[in-house]
């Protein structure tokens, strides 16, 4: 064989040729290579997205065309509309809400002591992968106050302004009382002085009994009087309902009250160890007895967050959590870049430091700043995991985004590779417009 | 460069070795082909251990047949996928999914094993020896059953409350609202996954409809929307009343399946009772602050009218890709309750066999959770794993979401009913 001439050949037509062969030996391999593992997939991906579900998967697939079904029922099934939709809250909300942190971040921290240490933890979630993330946050977000840190935090604050009822998990034993945990529970039949009454609650735990109850009071009529217990109406087995019976507790501390025709409460008591309670000298009339509703005031039950309504909202904070010190970071170096003079000479024509930041350090920054809106653009589209890891299984489907679906239908459990790849060739469409914003902007740095 | 060569041949030697070792070992294994079988399957860890310990039975039996088993865990359905596709499958499988019977009987790949019949009718409840029989031929062989019709509870709930484990459903109903009276909401409920309520669903339905409309609603020949659906959701609803349930509905739709049991499993319990099959306790294992019997217990899913030791379940299948009178002789032995009390001695296990006797399980509850499989009246594989997987088995759409929908609003049974229905004539039209 002859060896390789590696000097540069003299000029004229051969060598050209030659040139030109040596160009293409090189770009060879790197050709072979996006053929193989971009251009092809890619091409198959958007004829398999025109085939159904069975079609036969080969060097091209085959057998049962679909046409367009498959987009069809992407904008037209409801779960995959809504993954449409979620993606597009994403593209609004994140990259803005991400750059902007960031911004606020970066130019904080050029202000204060400790910044490396603020830098170091705002950065800190980086070192996390997404999934990691995600299992963190879904924690977090527990709905329970008892798991839930977020929640638990909220309770912690709520618990200053409102302290929860005694037997805030009760409800009246009988039909009789009516009225809901919010108002109190007042008895429907109105009495007058002399007669008793019954006040019974039940659904409450053992545990949540007050300390100091004795068996419920056997109620002695008294004239001029209304007398009347509030008792847990329940013995092992539930006993008769409605009646006081041996071996049933009366509840003491509850707040009952007396309210008269008219609906204006009269009189107020609290029940006594057996659970009993009297107003006196109501004088004439027909009144109601009811219980207060501070008695029933429910702890804290903690937000929703992992509801359906809250879900990706919950799901974008986790995100921004992590990016926004990527975006900290990197704003922060396009920062220590601007030169200072600048800055000073803004400030030495009056400048107000809002406007020396508005109207001389953002524009500056712009470029930096477009740098991490469209990285964090392209981050959104393809978001996948997080949302995964967060959204319980209830859920799933409010929080899907588009790559999610994209997976769930080909390999999640459903195994359409013709839906899933209409979905891919939709998602590849979205990131076009971004990736030319990209590759324009290279080629104004080179 | 003299040590160099030095090193090369001994790497060639080595090399040289093994291919002959190599060579030496497969050939006798080729001579007595027809005496090998090999088998993979889903079970790993004890499983593993506990089946080839059934298989020592057998190789004892026959020395001159050589079993292999091979565990390939989850994976095993792409293992067979790829093996069939290559040509060279296993001799025989063992699967959880009973869908995959049916697709590989599709394309032809397996054997059937009606030779067996006379073993599954001598040792099988006869709805179990049915399961695996596809268009008149046996095709998958229940080898380990799973009970689905259990109801865990807290024995000291149940105390407080007064109650006994109810086997009627209109005791069940009321036993649910005397533990709520008593303060201990009855029901745990792990609504974040879907597939804990298609089970609460389909027991209802089996026991209410009855097992003739339960075939036709797995097979999608009456629609969802009939009436029976309807009737069977408005049941499940007069249970799942927010106020029957731990942290009410929204608190049981994040609430995973392991955490719904050890809501139940503590010595603080937030619900009394959690709805769900024989696998239960090795949720909370580790953590199980409860002993059994004193601690928790368990008790069949109650009757609706005259449907005691109805089972709803599911369970590991055994299909045959091949078929050679070894092969044959092991399937028929698998069969056996001989070979299966060998496994429900070791535990961790339910034997479909009628003929195994309870009193081998090794401890009280497996006897109750695993001797009602054997003795089943009526016995019938989890609905929601019969449907295509877009509909059945798919997290956030089909079954499950839309079950989750009804927990949400358990007033809306017909409303749900129509959504089931076009959920699934969707999926079934993109099966054909």
């Amino acid at each position: 064989m002859e060896p390789p001439v590696v000097a540069a050949p003299p000029s004229g037509e051969p060598g050209v040729l030659r040139r030109n062969a040596v160009a293409l030996g090189f770009l060879l391999p790197a050709a072979i290579l996006l053929t193989v593992m971009v251009l092809y997939p890619t091409i198959y991906t958007i004829i398999r997205s025109f085939f159904g579900k069975d079609a036969h998967e080969g060097f091209l697939p085959s057998g049962q065309f679909a046409g367009i079904d498959n987009y069809k029922s992407l904008f037209t099934t409801n779960i995959l509309v809504t993954a449409i939709k979620n993606s597009a809250i994403w593209i609004l909300v994140a990259p803005a809400l991400v750059t902007a942190i960031g911004l606020v971040f970066a130019v904080l921290t050029e202000r204060i002591r400790w910044a490396v240490a603020f830098k170091a933890i705002v950065f800190m979630p980086m070192a996390i992968s997404l999934f990691a993330t995600g299992v963190i946050w879904h924690v977090m977000y527990i709905k329970d106050p008892s798991q839930g840190a977020v929640n638990a935090a909220i309770g912690a604050v709520k618990s200053w302004v409102s302290t929860p009822g005694a037997l805030s998990s009760a409800s009246p034993s009988t039909p009789a009382l009516t009225g809901s945990p919010q108002s109190g529970y007042v008895l429907q039949k109105p009495v007058s002085a002399g007669s008793t009454t019954l006040l019974g609650l039940t659904a409450i735990p053992p545990t949540d009994v007050p300390s100091g109850a004795k068996q419920v009071a056997t109620l002695q009529p008294k004239a001029g009087a209304i007398t009347g217990v509030v008792w847990r109406d329940f013995k092992p087995g539930g006993g008769v309902i409605g009646k006081p019976e041996q071996g049933e507790l009366g509840l003491p501390g509850v707040h009952v009250k007396l309210i008269d025709s008219s609906g204006k409460t009269v009189q107020r008591a609290t029940t006594g160890d057996d659970g009993s309670f009297t107003f006196d000298k109501v004088g004439s009339g027909s009144f109601k007895p009811g219980i207060a509703a501070s008695t029933f005031a429910a702890p804290f039950g903690g937000v929703s967050w992992l509801g359906s309504r809250l879900i990706t909202p919950a799901v974008i904070i986790a995100y921004i959590w992590v990016w926004a010190g990527f975006a900290m970071v990197v704003i922060g170096a396009g920062l220590a870049a601007i030169s200072r003079e600048v800055l000073e000479a803004a400030r030495t024509d009056g400048a107000t430091e809002w406007q020396v930041f508005r109207r001389v350090t953002v524009p500056m920054l712009a470029p930096v700043l477009s740098v991490v809106f469209i990285t964090m653009l392209i981050n959104v589209l393809k978001v996948f995991d997080i949302v995964i890891s967060i959204a319980p299984g209830s859920t799933q489907s409010d929080a899907a985004v588009i790559a999610v679906q994209m997976w769930r239908q080909s390999f999640g459990g459903v195994n359409d590779f013709g839906l899933g790849s209409a979905i891919a060739v939709f998602l590849f469409l979205l990131v076009i417009p971004v990736l030319l914003l990209n590759v324009r902007r290279f080629r104004r740095e080179v | 460069m003299k040590k160099h060569r030095l090193v090369i041949a001994a790497l060639l030697g080595v090399v040289l070795l093994a291919a002959i070792t190599a060579l030496a070992s497969a050939k006798p294994a080729k001579k007595s082909a027809s005496g090998n079988i090999n088998i993979v399957g889903v079970w790993t860890g004890d499983e593993e251990k506990s089946f080839n310990a059934v298989l020592d039975g057998f190789r004892k039996a026959n020395p001159g047949i050589k079993v292999t088993y091979k565990s390939t865990g989850d994976n095993t359905p792409t293992v067979l996928a790829t093996a069939v596709a290559g040509g060279k499958p296993p001799d025989l499988a063992s699967v959880s999914q009973p869908g995959l019977v049916n697709d590989f009987q599709k394309k032809g790949a397996l054997k059937n094993i009606d030779y067996a019949r006379g073993t599954l009718s001598a040792n099988y409840p006869p709805d179990i020896a049915k399961i695996g029989v596809v268009k008149g031929h046996v095709y998958g062989l229940l080898i380990k059953g799973a009970n689905k019709s259990t109801v865990w509870y807290n024995v000291s709930s149940f105390k407080n409350a007064g109650v006994k484990a109810p086997a009627t459903f209109p005791a069940f109903v009321k036993a649910a609202g005397t533990l709520k009276a008593s303060g201990t909401p009855a029901f745990s409920v792990g609504g974040a996954d879907g597939w804990t309520l298609t089970d609460l669903f389909e027991n209802i339905y089996l026991r209410q409809a009855g097992p003739a409309k339960y075939d036709a609603l797995s097979h999608h020949t009456i629609k969802w929307t009939d009436g029976s659906v309807v009737k069977a959701l408005q049941t499940m609803a007069t249970l799942l009343q927010s106020s029957n349930i731990a942290g009410g509905t929204s608190g049981a739709l994040q609430t995973d399946f392991p955490t719904s049991v050890s809501n139940v499993f503590t010595k603080s319990p937030k619900a009394a009772m959690v709805v769900e099959g024989d696998f239960v306790p090795g949720v909370v294992a580790s953590k199980n602050a409860l002993k059994p019997v004193s601690g928790y217990n368990v008790f069949p899913f109650p009757a609706i009218g005259n449907t005691k030791n109805y089972v709803e379940g599911g369970g590991d299948e055994l299909m045959a890709f091949k078929d050679t009178p070894a092969i044959r002789s092991l399937v028929k032995y698998l069969a056996t309750g001989k070979a299966q009390t060998i496994w429900a001695k070791r535990g961790g296990y339910t034997a479909p066999a009628r003929t195994v006797p309870a009193s081998v399980y090794p401890d009280a509850i497996t006897r109750t959770t695993a001797s009602a499989v054997g003795k089943a009246k009526v016995f019938r594989f989890d609905l929601s794993d019969l449907q295509p997987a877009s509909f059945g088995g798919t997290v956030g759409q089909g079954e499950f979401k839309l079950f989750q929908d009804f927990l949400k609003n358990p007033s809306n049974a017909k409303g749900i009913a129509k959504q089931l229905e076009s959920a699934a004539a969707k999926a079934y039209k993109a099966g054909k």
